[in-house]
């Protein structure tokens, strides 16, 4: 069959803020670049962030420095992290954040003219750069609108199925079909990047949006490339619980930031009671010294409430289980009684609408429910630090479907610099890679035809089971078995269910035409949505120990032997639903010099 | 628990009609709830547009009871007793069902000239609260249509979109007209090209913002006014003169020291 196709130098699958920052990195290297977007341009989750972009600038404490930085994301990574990402990371997000005002960006400012740095939870100084509370709007309208300014092809509303390699196994395009039509098209590139976001969607109650399917994570998986970490997510501890049909929305770490506490039924402010030891020397131990914090930093220690979120959802969690939770489950958020209405109105916007339109709450006078919610997924594709290149030749990958850079636990605000970081980075490493020539040749015709039979195929048959029943049994059982506890009898089961999804997977029937039915997109999404939790299953089953956002019931201690290496998964590429083989991959090692810098600051 | 009678409309290019769905409604829900409801259930084919379902990504604008509203951010309860209709917005060409075909504003944005700032300082530019914030409320835009969608200088006549930008646009013109580091001059294309003459200040724009952008009264007529000036008025055709050496040394502006 012979489908629409289009070439370029760069390929970039993925249109948040690091497929966009890719974007204008290898445009601006003379290439020529595609971008897909299974939305409409401007859409991506990136838009959903809130707080900010963390970075080094010191522009609130003169003090802070990529050395800081670096130690403060190690440590709230439970030192899992490829230690290089977390470095250039430290080292280039003040330079990423500034050039976002070159091309419109209009941060917050301080009272001489700087952009202004708010804190949030396991940085030690205030270091967000923000908008309000919409940074990721900022930043994806800022990249969005560069990149239109720069002539780049942009094909909206385009599902990518596959990943394709030429004859010699290098990463040589991909598989897609427009929504808006149903009609199949093909992309032959040089360079793949993957910059597809998260995988939260295949959790009950979760932030994601319908976008956060893995598709990236499974294809890569499926490509040759390997995915670490995948038992590392974060359960971010402040998500709404109710009315129920917004349960999981995201209610912003700036309103902690900004001064609001956590309260128990019985109005105590129970985090004091969770400070784990590794925390203890920096935060305050009484309600007093804490509250002298939020205006100096050096008058009293860090609230608790600003721990690394691994440690405030564990809390919230454990306050609920004991009975001591609001009626809906949750805890109180409270900044009402801390801060003045207008002050809250001004630094919280959206909070404030959110909870005024969607659940009738004014947060000026008023506690919000909140709850622990799905949120990031720290593991992803194994990516060089340097190059963002993957295992799979031709294709790299940045942003949340990488990687490394967060470790067990990424700290909040250091998503959205990761993004630009290694957005830009993947640009590079894909430039360089084709200045290298060896490049891919055509496209396995083989595999594209496999790809779109597999995809019609839920069309054909006679009968079969709606993919939206599917979905939701996917999310009961992965929020009920792979949730933020987890303990070996749940995981075992879970293991055996996704085994029956796959089989019910092949067995989905789509009504309806082809043109524009979310039906049949959601029959595309399911294997690389079970294909993922497989990988997250199997990476909890193995690791017998609790670690930033992998906790276990049964192994509630952290052991310092899983602090040596990654589970890495890989397939021989075959089908979608192929055996994973999941290995040890050792950590790169630290050098001294970098080693110092987390000791000293123990 | 209640039940609530939805009238979706269904369709494309080619026509459609009403379809009505009797669907479970459950406390404190909005209108996409109940869409996905559909989804799940009837009609797995029915499209629509969604992203974020919190009134940030503005991908679910529909007309709700006819009137353009996010779906997501709706609540049922605050609707009237009776059945629900939802058609998609009616100043786009239909794809599918809900989902409408918003490449003019696609297009639109392709003809905005970019910001352009003098070379950056090294340590960053600097800039001021004071002169930020009006920007920054343009900026809260999230790109949901519904401006457009209402804007009776396209939606009743079609022809129009040859030659007129439309609100959503118009702050854009306006955040860049506006920008502290800017030294882009938009002013002709603005009046000549954009449209911006066609629009007589009838505020339906602004009624429907769900980010409560004042459209109106903080965009359009300042751009309004800044235009015309320009162009009619021989004091501000030197002022522009002298505006735009001004303009030119926004570079020592920028790295002026802080006060």
């Amino acid at each position: 069959m012979t489908y629409e196709h289009h070439d370029y130098d760069v390929l970039i699958i993925g249109a948040g803020g690091a497929g966009l920052r890719a974007a204008i990195e290898a445009k601006q290297r003379g290439l020529s670049v595609g971008i897909l977007t299974k939305s409409l341009l401007g859409k991506a989750h990136t838009v959903m962030a809130e707080g900010g972009m963390a970075a080094a600038m010191g522009n609130v404490y003169p003090e802070d420095n990529w050395m800081v930085h670096f130690r403060d994301t190690m440590r709230g990574g439970k030192y899992l992290n490829n230690y290089r990402m977390a470095e250039l990371h430290a080292k280039e997000s003040p330079a990423r954040v500034l050039e976002l005002e070159q091309w419109g960006a209009l941060f917050d400012r301080t009272k001489d003219g700087k952009i202004l740095q708010r804190d949030f939870g396991g940085h030690r100084y205030a270091r967000l750069a923000h908008v309000g509370d919409r940074t990721g709007l900022e930043l994806i309208r800022t990249l969005q609108q560069k990149v239109v300014s720069m002539g780049t092809d942009v094909f909206m509303e385009v599902k990518v199925l596959r990943l394709v390699h030429d004859a010699d196994g290098r990463v040589a395009g991909c598989v897609a079909y427009r929504r808006q039509t149903g009609e199949f098209i093909t992309f032959g590139a040089k360079a793949v990047i993957l910059a597809t976001g998260g995988a939260g969607k295949s959790w009950k109650f979760t932030s994601n949006s319908w976008e956060g399917t893995g598709d990236g994570h499974a294809m890569a998986l499926w490509a040759g490339a390997n995915l670490i970490d995948m038992e590392c997510i974060q359960f971010h501890p402040t998500g709404m619980v109710w009315p129920l049909s917004v349960r999981g929305l995201l209610v912003t770490e700036g309103v902690r930031g900004d001064g609001g506490v956590l309260r128990n039924s019985e109005g105590k402010r129970f985090m004091f009671d969770y400070v784990a030891p590794m925390f203890r020397a920096e935060t305050a131990e009484s309600e007093e010294e804490a509250d002298k914090w939020y205006y100096d930093h050096t008058a009293g220690r860090r609230p608790p409430e600003l721990l690394p979120r691994d440690e405030v959802a564990r809390a919230i969690n454990a306050e609920v289980k004991a009975g001591r939770g609001t009626p809906h489950g949750g805890v109180y958020l409270d900044i009402a009684t801390r801060r003045p209405a207008e002050f809250i109105r001004r630094r919280l916007p959206s909070m404030y609408h959110q909870f005024m339109e969607l659940a009738g709450v004014d947060i000026t006078t008023e506690a919000m429910e909140i709850g622990p919610t799905c949120h990031y997924i720290m593991g992803g594709v194994q990516v060089e630090a340097d190059t963002a290149a993957t295992a799979a030749r031709g294709l790299f990958a940045a942003g949340e479907v990488a990687g490394g850079m967060h470790g067990a636990n990424r700290l909040g605000g250091n998503s959205l610099s990761d993004l630009v970081v290694f957005g830009k980075r993947a640009g590079e490493g894909a430039a360089q890679y084709i200045a290298a020539g060896d490049v891919a040749g055509p496209m396995n015709a083989h595999q594209v035809e496999a790809a779109v039979a597999e995809a019609l195929a839920p069309f054909d048959r006679e009968a079969g089971e709606n993919p939206y029943d599917i979905q939701r049994d996917l999310q009961e059982m992965m929020q009920a078995n792979v949730g933020i506890i987890r303990t070996q009898s749940e995981l075992e089961d879970a293991a055996i269910q996704l085994d029956a999804f796959t089989e019910r997977v092949k067995n989905i029937k789509v009504k309806g035409p082809r043109a524009y039915n979310p039906g049949w997109n959601l029959a595309t999404d399911l294997p690389a949505m079970i294909t993922v939790c497989k990988a997250v299953t199997i990476g909890a089953t193995l690791r017998k120990e609790s670690r930033g956002g992998h906790t276990r019931e049964d192994y509630p201690g952290a052991d310092p032997e899983f602090a040596k290496f990654n589970f890495a998964h890989s397939t021989d590429g075959g089908n979608w639903d192929s055996d994973i083989v999941t290995k040890e991959s050792a950590l790169l090692a630290m050098p001294e010099e970098l080693k110092v810098l987390l000791e000293e600051a123990k | 628990m209640a039940e609530v009678t939805m009238r979706v409309w269904r369709g494309d290019a080619n026509g459609g009609d009403f379809e009505s769905y009797s669907v479970t409604q459950n406390e404190g829900e909005v209108v996409l709830d109940v869409i996905h409801r559909i989804q799940a259930t009837d009609a797995p084919d029915l499209a629509c547009r969604w992203n974020c379902k919190a009134g940030k990504c503005g991908s679910c604008a529909a007309e709700i009871n006819g009137k353009p509203q996010l779906m997501c951010m709706t609540r049922m309860d605050t609707l009237p007793e009776g059945p629900v209709t939802v058609t998609p917005m009616k100043t786009f060409p239909i794809i599918r069902d809900l989902v409408t075909d918003v490449s003019f504003n696609f297009a639109q944005a392709e003809k905005v000239p970019a910001l352009l700032p003098p070379p950056m300082p090294e340590d960053g530019y600097r800039m001021y609260q004071e002169d930020v914030t009006r920007g920054q409320e343009f900026r809260k835009c999230i790109e949901c249509f519904m401006c457009q969608d209402v804007c009776h200088v396209i939606r009743d006549h079609e022809g129009n979109k040859q030659h007129y930008a439309g609100p959503r646009f118009f702050i854009r013109y306006a955040e860049l007209e506006m920008h502290p580091l800017d030294t882009n001059d938009r002013r002709d294309l603005i009046r000549e090209e954009m449209g911006l003459g066609y629009c007589n200040i009838t505020k339906c724009c602004t009624e429907v913002c769900p980010e409560h952008i004042k459209i109106t009264d903080n965009a359009i007529i300042p751009l309004k006014e800044r235009v015309v000036d320009a162009h009619y008025d021989p004091v501000a055709w030197l002022g522009r003169k002298i505006r735009r050496r001004t303009k030119r040394s926004a570079d020592d502006a920028a790295v002026q020291p802080a006060p």
